[in-house]
This record gives C-alpha cells, structure tokens and sequence, in this order.
C-alpha cells in the first residue's frame, strides 16, 4: 500500500512518501498510526499527538476508525492552512 | 453548471476571470468576488510557500464547489488556488460565485472559502526576510467554527 505525507508530517517521517506491506489485524486508520509508530522513533514523533494527524484515503478526508481494506493510496498531514 | 477549477503556480487575474465568467450572457446578475493576498507580517515575510496534496486538492475543491451548486441556485462558480512561493501582495486564491441575485453569491462564496480553508489540502509555510524558515502555519480554531457555521 502506498503511504503519502505532507508538511510537516512529511517533514517528521523524512520522506514524502513510501510502499509498505502492512500486517495482518490491521483494520483501520488508528490501527494503521498505531503500526507505523513502532516502526521508528520518526513515526512517533509524527503521530505523538495522533489526533491532530488528519488522514485521507484515495484523495477522501477519513476519520481514524475508517477501515482501510482496498485503498490504493493513504495519506497523512496536518490540520490544512490553505486560502 | 460547470466550476472552474484551477490548483496553479502561476498568477491570477481576477477582473479577467470574471469577465471569463460572464462573457457572453446576460443571466448573470451578481457576482461575489474574494481574493485572499499574501501578508508581509509587518514586513517580515519575504514569500510564503505553499504545499498542495496534487490530486486531493483538485478532488477536495470539486467536491466543495458541488455543496455549494447544491445549496445555491449558482450560476457560475471559480476556484483558483496558487502553490510554490507566493511573494507579499500577490494573490493566493481567488473564488468567484455567480447568481442571479446577490444574496446567493455572497453565501455561497463565504461557505466555498470556509469550507476551502478547512478541508482543501494546502499548506502555508513562512520564509522570513532574515534568511530563515519559520515554521509551519498553524491551522485557527475560528477557521473551524466558521466552516461549522454551515453545517
């Protein structure tokens, strides 16, 4: 599944975006932040306040306890600054 | 009805736009024009920089400007945002609602740039004259109050 990040969270991960085999049980949104945090002391820096992390799946905003079975593309970043 | 949707690095003109809108008809008998423009913080700013989520940004701005066809009787309807560096005085975005009436266009312009605010996938980051990069902007709680006012 392709992984996308934007400003800052981008900026916390390191990288704009990456490919990742996710595991097993991983149902949701919040499953999947959870996840990623284990992963490095980079993710958890990007998600330490996991509620202001917004998420969209394929270009649609999501909530955290929005299944992610058959996204193609999942993004993370900020509350949005633009206008 | 057809939007415009524009996500662009270049300038926009807003008299042009509007004559783009209108030009050719005479239904039309208002149209609400916002620009929003880049502040110089004082005179601290030397550009702020604009990043956009490509794809979303054009979906999320459709998907708004459909609420909006919804909700109001439109009779044209333009959303251009600009992103890349954007130098103080110069426009950001520009939003054109077209109505019969008034009433209409100043609403649905107002509930397009609140909505824009909140739920478009831009964000604004600072470079500062000194050389610096401020940090990112953070987003207001009253850009949220004012987005729920529609709900």
């Amino acid at each position: 599944m392709k992984l996308v990040y934007f400003a800052w969270v981008r900026e916390r991960i390191g990288r704009p975006d990456e490919d990742v085999d996710i595991p097993g049980g991983i149902a949701t949104v919040a499953d999947l932040v959870r996840w990623l945090k284990t992963r490095g002391v980079e993710y958890e820096y990007a998600f330490e306040n996991e509620q202001v992390v917004r998420a969209a799946i394929d270009h649609v905003h999501v909530k955290p306890d929005h299944v992610i079975a058959g996204a193609r593309e999942i993004a993370f970043f900020p509350p949005m600054t633009g206008g | 009805m057809n939007a415009t949707i524009r996500i662009q690095t270049e300038p926009f003109d807003a008299a042009r736009e509007t004559d783009l809108m209108t030009a050719g008809r005479a239904d039309v008998g208002a149209v609400v024009a916002f620009t929003g423009l880049c502040r110089d913080e004082g005179g601290k700013l030397s550009s702020l920089e604009l990043e956009h989520y490509p794809g979303m940004a054009e979906a999320e701005l459709t998907r708004i400007a459909a609420r909006a066809e919804e909700r109001w009787p439109l009779l044209g309807l333009t959303v251009i945002h600009r992103f890349g560096m954007i130098s103080p005085g110069e426009g950001i975005v520009l939003v054109l609602a077209a109505s019969a009436h008034r009433e209409a266009a100043f609403e649905a312009a107002s509930f397009l740039m609140d909505y824009l605010k909140t739920r478009a996938p831009f964000w604004k980051r600072e470079h500062l004259k000194d050389g610096t990069v401020g940090a990112w902007v953070e987003a207001k709680v009253q850009d949220d109050a004012a987005a729920e006012r529609w709900a």
